[in-house]
């Protein structure tokens, strides 16, 4: 309840305001776009600042909501409580079209796509006969409940802002959840998130949805409030200041959202009503100073106004540790303990010349610790992604449990049980702890996007926190657990890789590197922490360099040397085996 | 049929310009310059100005914008005031522009040849790039690209305001750099656009040979690749971008100048223009210069043709001609996983 008391304050403020004996009429209207605005600015903070996806054609999504219901309403008489939710289906199709075709470019493709068929679109709506052209469409009927009319701006404010805060619940619930964490994990690359099983193009196409619908409901409400459109609203321009309100605001954070509406919106009129006063110029003159005052607000604060200001009000989020009583349901395993877990047969893995893997075969046991060593550029890391699905084989099969499994994605590969860490960390900086090893148990929760803008993922989700949980106590960083994992050490942040790996429940873990950036003490823990979960059940599979760290672990080494296995064997033998120093020191000993 | 291949192709070669210098800029310092559309159309109503004996606003905005960047190296310097560096600002940022403009007043009344008008407008736009990198962009460096690309539309709006209040809303032409023309065939060929072609060509090969051959050329290639490595090894990363804006602003204006006796620009069409320049340069990957042009020149030739047939949709052809492009190519260089800040 503590934390929803400032949005109950802000409902009250919002409720009151037009209330209040001697609010000038225009305030109203000023209020009234700032709300609609921040409509579309909210799914463009879900959209490019949580889920890394950059769109100047949040515009023409708004056009898909306005035009919806300004043609059913007119020219077939519907009431506008239906067209509400065809404007809302008509954006949603929209979008899930133009995201089929816009989500899967990577880079700097993205936004240029957006806006090509941002352009593309308001060119359409204003060459369209039955949108009106460029004339529009006008006499749309107004909302009304009864009898009571929304005719003018104070009736429909209400209307307005009321969505306004719903689809911020929603969204800040969305973002609060298993589907959450991501999308939020989307904006660091796809390779981290695929490897515990998220549908990363699934994850985009749903935020690209989830905005434009918020964007059609912008429009309709738009259409509803000036009855009467017509293309100019729906351009490139307004995309790119939607796009501005986000980034102004914060682009990472919902409020943010609506922050940035009210700044952008606010000093626009501000400075097209004062400044001609001011200055008796004509032209652009708004133009200029808006641009320059928003180089100057980029300059100040780069990451948005929003985390600015909360950084300076007195409210810290306290952490609530999850109750780690609730268990999920484990994996089950088959009996053929004993047996072979993993298989790599004569794998082999070709980067055009370059033979990175060049036929190497090794087995993983149940219940074994095997250490993969060999000097740098050995092609260690690329066994592991083979085997983990991140890179096809070139030749040669990987099976687990007899099954074959080569080049099925990451996503299938988690499944069977095979969870990793990677050489180079891959956390999400801005998320905490317990939620980057959330990430990891995605695939043992089941709640969708539905129930969770809803709260009725509330069980299935303290379960997944509850793993998540235990198994950073496990791991020993408990304390850590709230803390944003971009703070922490690069050997903690390992730790706290192997913590989200351990979600999955896995029978074989992949660790790259696990000791680097450790001291000690830590190394020494780490070792008993492996040795604990083989005797659990559970195999390891290692690339390590500190050799003193893989003897004294490892039950079974492997060696490679330019991509091919040139020794196997227990740490005694490998320690004396003269290929292996030769490859490692350049001379025979 | 031919002519609209000609009309494309003159289109396309100032696409590819402003294609490459998008490129340019973007490998350099991340920033989608979308100013570079106010490059083009100052370049040109500069020009246009002189050339009718006007006063161009432009040379009191360089003056105006090295005041600012001068008082922001000043700042920056703060703690440790050398003389030699402050000397050095003081030069670039105030008396370059100061001259300028003082010759640009004192030309105006005369009736410069073509020569000293394109010079003049050429140096102030240049000067107007670099000071844009310095004031606004260069506190910027270490943003994201989303924060860059938000400030890059800001400058826009700013620029474009800035151009209505210089030179009004009417649109304007130059004279034409080279006034013979020729007929080959059925197609005729003015000097104008001969000088367009070569210049689009000279370009592209300088710039070939600027990065391949010189050490300035390559230390800006490294700062694309990487700029902290770039920095490691002692390439003054700023110095890369106030070269990269310098480009860039040189490549606008003089398009600019190519174009305004062909067509008549307003303070506002830089922006369209620039946009198109824009497509070849994703077309091209805003990696490739060849590409981009190759690019360009495609764009060019099917404006010209839907113009021709259907001109009411000519936009919307063009800008959806983007979305296959796209596809094929985020298709044929599948995701390599991005450090995104």
């Amino acid at each position: 309840m503590r934390e929803r008391l400032p949005i109950i304050i802000f409902a009250i403020v919002v409720a009151a305001i037009p209330l209040i004996p001697g609010v000038p009429p225009f305030w109203i209207v000023l209020l009234d776009n700032i709300g609609l605005a921040a409509l579309v600015a909210m799914g463009l903070v879900l959209l490019t600042g949580v889920g890394g996806l950059t769109s100047f054609g949040q515009a023409a999504f708004c056009g898909f909501g306005a035009y919806t219901t300004a043609v059913l309403s007119t020219a077939y008489g519907l009431s506008p409580w239906l067209t509400l939710p065809l404007s809302l289906l008509v954006s949603g199709v929209a979008a899930v079209l133009l995201g089929l075709i816009t989500v899967r470019l990577s880079g700097h493709y993205l936004p240029l796509g957006t806006l090509a068929w941002g352009l593309g679109l308001f060119y359409l709506f204003s060459k369209l006969e039955f949108l009106g052209r460029n004339d529009g469409i006008s006499a749309i009927p107004p909302l009304s409940i009864g009898s009571f009319r929304m005719l003018d701006p104070g009736s429909i404010y209400y209307a307005i802002w009321v969505a306004v805060l719903i689809s911020a619940l929603l969204t800040t619930n969305l973002l609060d959840s298993r589907t959450g964490r991501a999308i939020r994990a989307l904006r660091r690359g796809h390779v981290a998130a695929e490897a515990f099983g998220v549908q990363t193009p699934r994850a985009k196409l749903l935020v690209f949805i989830h905005a434009a619908v918020l964007a059609g409901l912008s429009g309709w409400l738009y259409a509803h409030l000036q009855r009467a459109v017509n293309p100019t609203p729906f351009g490139a321009q307004a995309g790119i200041e939607y796009l501005f309100i986000a980034v102004v605001g914060g682009a990472g954070y919902v409020w943010g959202g609506v922050l940035g509406a009210a700044i952008v919106v606010i000093l626009k009129e501000v400075l097209q009503s004062y400044l001609p006063l001011l200055l008796h110029g004509s032209g652009q003159l708004e133009t200029i100073v808006f641009g320059i005052l928003l180089i100057i607000l980029l300059q100040l604060a780069p990451a948005g106004v929003w985390p600015w200001l909360v950084a300076r009000l007195p409210l810290k989020p306290v952490g609530k540790r999850p109750d780690t009583s609730l268990a999920l349901p484990a994996r089950a395993r088959t009996p053929s303990e004993g047996g072979v877990l993993l298989k790599i047969d004569n794998a082999r893995k070709q980067f055009g010349g370059v033979i990175a893997v060049n036929s190497v075969s090794f087995d993983v046991q149940a219940r074994e610790i095997v250490a993969l060593i060999g000097p740098n550029g050995a092609g260690k890391s690329t066994t592991f992604n083979l085997i983990t699905g991140v890179l096809t084989t070139t030749g040669g099969s990987i099976s687990v449990l007899g099954r074959k499994i080569d080049n099925a994605p990451p996503q299938e590969v988690v499944k069977l049980g095979i969870s990793r860490t990677f050489q180079h960390v891959k956390l999400v900086p801005d998320m905490t702890v317990l939620e980057n090893v959330a990430i990891g148990a995605h695939l043992r929760g089941h709640s969708g996007p539905v129930s969770s803008m809803l709260r009725l993922d509330r069980a299935d989700e303290e379960k997944l926190l509850a793993e998540a949980a235990r198994q950073i106590e496990r791991v020993g960083l408990a304390d850590q657990m709230h803390q944003l994992a971009g703070s922490l050490s690069l050997g903690q942040q390992r730790i706290v890789e192997i913590a989200r790996a351990l979600c999955v429940d896995p029978m074989l873990l992949l660790l790259d590197e696990p000791a680097a950036g450790l001291r000690h003490m830590e190394k020494q823990r780490l070792a008993a922490l492996l040795r604990d979960l083989r005797d659990g059940g559970m195999s390891v599979l290692l690339v390590e360099h500190d050799m003193g760290f893989v003897m004294d672990l490892a039950d079974r080494i492997v060696v490679l040397d330019f991509g091919t296995k040139i020794a196997e064997g227990t740490p005694e033998a490998i320690k004396t085996n003269p290929a292996v120093i030769k490859a490692y020191l350049g001379v025979a000993a | 049929m031919l002519f609209l291949v000609q009309d494309g192709i003159t289109n396309g070669a100032i696409y590819a310009l402003l294609g490459l210098a998008l490129v340019l800029v973007f490998a350099v310092t991340r920033v989608i310059l979308i100013p570079q559309g106010e490059f083009v159309t100052y370049g040109a109503l500069t020009y246009a100005s002189v050339a009718s004996g006007q006063m161009p606003g432009t040379a009191k905005l360089a003056l105006a914008m090295g005041i600012v960047a001068f008082a922001l190296d000043l700042y920056a310097a703060r703690r440790a005031l050398h003389v030699r560096p402050i000397a050095r600002a003081f030069l670039t940022n105030i008396v370059l522009p100061g001259a300028v403009l003082a010759l640009t007043s004192w030309v105006v009344s005369r009736q410069p040849p073509v020569g000293v008008s394109i010079a003049l407008s050429l140096v102030i736009v240049a000067a107007i790039g670099l000071f844009l990198y310095r004031i606004v962009f260069q506190p910027l460096a270490h943003t994201s690209v989303l924060v860059l690309l938000i400030a890059s539309v800001a400058c826009h709006l700013a620029l474009q305001g800035l151009g209505l209040l210089f030179f009004g809303a009417e649109g304007q032409r130059g004279p034409a750099v080279l006034s013979t023309a020729f007929t080959a065939g059925t197609l005729r060929f003015t000097g104008q656009s001969i000088a367009v072609y070569a210049i689009t060509i000279a370009f592209i090969v300088g710039l070939w040979l600027f990065f391949g051959l010189t050490l300035y050329g390559k230390a800006l290639r490294a700062t694309a690749v990487n700029r902290l490595g770039a920095r490691l090894v002692g390439i003054r990363t700023t110095l890369s971008g106030q070269i990269a804006f310098l480009l860039a602003s040189v490549i606008g204006a003089l398009s600019g100048i190519l174009i305004v006796p062909i067509t008549t620009l307003y303070y506002d069409t830089g922006f369209l223009i620039g946009l198109k320049g824009f497509i070849a340069a994703i077309i091209g990957g805003l990696v490739s210069y060849p590409l981009t042009a190759v690019a360009a020149l495609v764009v060019g030739t099917v404006e010209a043709f839907s113009s021709f047939y259907a001109s009411n949709f000519k936009e919307v052809i063009v800008f959806t001609l983007l979305i296959p492009v796209l596809l094929l190519r985020s298709l044929a260089a599948p995701a390599v996983e991005e450090e995104k800040d």
